[in-house]
């Protein structure tokens, strides 16, 4: 993979590895692991949504009417780009390519910084709204506590989703600075690479959020 | 036989390796170790100091319970008192205790690893663990928290005037450190074991601690999830299991108990797999019937995911789903079972050799079998109507997870003491301590059993005068259970420097923890052993010299 051949530029293989191979598989293993832990997280959310959906079916089709679909459906393509970007940088990474890996890195820290943004404008509409629970939460239906409890799984779901974006964005911005300094070359792309299987999976959480949240309501 | 053993003996014995991972003394080569044997002792000292304090709770209950009217504290410093008890002892003690001391200490060993696959997580994970201790202790020095440690809802998010958010945060940031040993844990095991040591030929400790992970990495985050629900609902005064807005307080108690059945497992998985290699060492023998007991650690994390409902059969769960959840509960005594039988068979025509390890060890087969079978009278529906709550239900998790994990746990630490410090404790102390620890317990526990079926609710520190004298007996044997604990703690500190020189391999035993010195190098071997054969490849001398005689 690599085209260098000087002794310097070798792969850094911890200590407690026999070589390259073994140390990419186990942090490859190591990141699936955490995010079947990630799945599990989110599980507890998505089992509260489930239940409350099939037994407040009526309420949680209007209340979901209420919500942005211009403004979920952009961030949706945001985030699919996103991954796009990502996918191009692992591969940037294997072929040893510098310029494009930082570029490709930073491409999708700004595409997570964009769907940030809206997110932010989305949230505020919402405020606005009156949609957001216990602080000046109004509704007009019927089963108004109903309708807040959609709200407050929403806020729920997305907010933690959100938090997953931040730290998806911090770490592509870190990894973006590395890869400028040629710390990803000869082989050593290792952390690009679990770190694309991370963003990819908060991506696919948005993918499953957006029809629940903001489809349920819309034929 | 008797000339080979000499042999080996005049070789062996009497080496202190030098050169081994204590070397370094300085405060810094400590807090910045990556060595996963470093990191076991960082947590042996940091769990210990959970074990105390929850100890000390322990002893103020049983103290109060000995007179039937409340004399030493109130009502609402009594339940304090319990919540401080269970939060710290099955997340800052039991949960940890297996896996991350004896677990990290030995895991990477006896695959023939130089250390874990990610040494520097190991360390972070003990990090975020005593961040975690530090904000329950926090929620303690402010008032504590009285909801139980099972923070049911609304009563913990709603009507509680107690910490409980600091507690439950200090709950979800320990979660992170027990997701990341299971983690760890699981990757060394598929990924660093040595050329030649297939899934079956490992030691059935480190397929306990495998099934183990898998429930820590499946189980915890559900858990963090819960937690952080109930901190935010309480919080911000509304939440999903608000009654107030049609949400559901049941939910709370579905997800709390699907992480917190099999987090039981956590709790005795890797006991039974220490018992595995002490009851085989010292019979000298090999394992009756090693893939079932291997497999049956695997069953019981997977089968542990499916039994939650039965901590819910009075909570308006519908009598069909209660009715699945019983005989779903039963089935984990199978695997459970063929444990206990197989241990036995071992045993059958072996050289048997009463060491300390294989007393604590012979105490777990018997306690663990009674807190299990009782836990059948707990899983059949209207039994479990009838004793739901009382001191039957708390003198059966304890047979489990003290009489189990607690004496599997005591029995692990005096079998790799000498691997861990290079010496030997001593053998006559160790005997008394395990034989105290065993009467002292089962005096503790078992007036429990009938006073539970009598009637007694658990939480309770007000009781009617006929109950008195199994509360006295039980208080009585709670004295006994803490010099049996105290015992170990003053030799252990006093053999660190001064015991007997163990020498590499002082049980002639086969795992190879035992083929590298003791105290063992920084990266465990001089060069990466090879495997060829099976583990417990043991032959039944009986003449052979376990270094048993007293100092």
């Amino acid at each position: 993979m690599s085209i260098s051949i000087s002794p310097a530029s070798e792969p850094f293989v911890g200590e407690q590895f026999d070589d390259i191979e073994q140390q990419r598989d186990a942090a490859k293993l190591g990141m699936w692991i955490f995010l079947a832990t990630e799945v599990l997280f989110f599980g507890g959310l998505f089992l509260g949504y489930t239940i409350y959906r099939f037994t407040y079916g009526h309420v949680f089709v209007a209340a979901s009417r209420k919500l942005d679909v211009l403004i979920g459906g952009t961030n949706t393509a945001v985030l699919l780009i996103s991954s796009l970007l990502m996918a191009f940088a692992v591969r940037a990474a294997k072929l040893d390519q510098r310029r494009a890996l930082v570029g490709l890195l930073a491409g999708t820290a700004l595409l997570g910084c964009v769907f940030m943004s809206l997110k932010a404008v989305e949230y505020h509409k919402d405020y606005v709204d009156h949609l957001v629970p216990r602080m000046g939460f109004k509704w007009e239906g019927t089963d108004p506590g109903n309708a807040e409890l959609f709200y407050w799984i929403y806020f729920a779901m997305t907010g933690l989703h959100a938090i997953h974006v931040t730290v998806g964005i911090a770490i592509m911005l870190v990894l973006a600075l590395l890869a400028w300094l040629g710390k990803f070359a000869h082989g050593n792309h290792n952390a690009v690479e679990i770190a694309g299987l991370y963003w990819h999976f908060v991506d696919i959480v948005w993918v499953f959020l957006f029809p629940l949240l903001y489809l349920v309501g819309h034929r | 036989m008797i000339r080979d053993a000499t042999e080996i003996d005049i070789k062996t014995r009497g080496e202190f390796a030098r050169d081994n991972y204590l070397s370094e003394h300085t405060v810094r080569s400590w807090l910045l170790t990556t060595d996963h044997k470093r990191i076991g002792l960082l947590y042996l000292g940091t769990i210990l100091i959970f074990f105390l304090i929850a100890s000390v709770a322990a002893a103020l209950m049983r103290i109060e319970l000995l007179t039937p009217q409340p004399k030493l504290v109130t009502s609402e410093t009594y339940n304090k008192l319990f919540t401080i008890h269970g939060v710290l002892m099955v997340w800052f003690f039991l949960i940890p205790s297996i896996p991350t001391v004896l677990g990290n200490f030995v895991l990477p060993m006896m695959i023939g690893a130089r250390d874990v696959a990610f040494p520097r997580l190991n360390l972070m994970s003990w990090y975020i663990f005593v961040a975690g201790g530090a904000l329950a202790l926090w929620s303690l020095i402010h008032g504590g928290v009285d909801t139980g440690w099972t923070f049911y809802t609304p009563y913990s998010t709603t009507y509680a005037n107690s910490h409980v958010i600091s507690m439950a945060a200090g709950v979800f940031v320990a979660g992170f450190s027990t997701i990341v040993t299971g983690m760890n844990f699981m990757v060394t095991t598929h990924k660093m074991r040595a050329p030649g040591l297939t899934w079956f030929r490992l030691p059935l400790f480190v397929w306990s601690l495998y099934a183990t992970s898998l429930i820590m990495v499946l189980a915890t985050p559900v858990l963090a999830i819960t937690l952080a629900l109930i901190s935010v609902e309480r919080f911000w005064g509304v939440g999903i299991f608000d009654p107030k807005l049609g949400g559901d307080p049941v939910l709370f108690q579905h997800l709390f108990w699907f992480y917190s059945h099999p987090a039981v497992y956590i709790m005795i998985l890797p006991g039974m797999g220490v018992i595995s290699e002490l009851i085989t060492c010292f019979s000298r023998k090999r394992i009756f019937g090693y893939a079932w007991v291997g497999c049956a650690s695997m069953a019981i994390a997977i089968l542990g995911f499916l039994v939650w409902g039965h901590h819910m059969f009075v909570s308006s769960q519908s009598v069909y789903a209660g009715m699945i959840f019983s005989i779903l509960s039963f089935l984990v005594a199978v695997p459970s079972g063929i444990k206990v039988f197989n241990w036995t068979a071992t045993l059958r025509k072996g050289a048997i050799h009463f060491a300390t390890p294989m007393l604590y060890a012979l105490g777990f087969i018997g306690l663990f079998t009674i807190g299990g079978l009782t836990g059948l009278f707990l899983a059949a529906l209207a039994v479990d109507v009838h004793v739901h709550d009382t001191y039957f239900v708390i003198a059966h998790f304890h047979y489990i997870m003290v009489g189990g994990m607690v004496m599997a746990f005591m029995g692990g630490l005096h079998y790799w003491w000498p691997k861990i410090s290079g010496r030997l404790y001593p053998e006559f102390a160790g005997k008394l301590a395990a034989m105290i620890t065993f009467i002292g317990f089962n005096l503790t526990f078992f007036p429990q059993f009938i006073l539970g079926y009598l009637g007694q609710p658990r939480r309770y520190h007000v009781y009617p005068p006929e109950f008195q004298i199994f509360h006295v007996l039980s208080t009585a044997g709670a004295s006994i259970l803490g010099i049996g604990y105290l015992m170990p703690l003053i030799y252990f500190i006093w053999a660190w420097r001064h015991g007997r020189v163990a020498g590499p391999n002082p049980w002639r035993a086969t795992g190879l923890e035992w083929q590298t010195t003791s105290p063992p190098p920084k990266h465990n071997f001089k060069e990466t052993p090879i495997v060829t054969a099976p583990p417990y490849m043991y032959s039944a001398e009986k003449d052979v010299d376990l270094n048993l005689a007293s100092i």
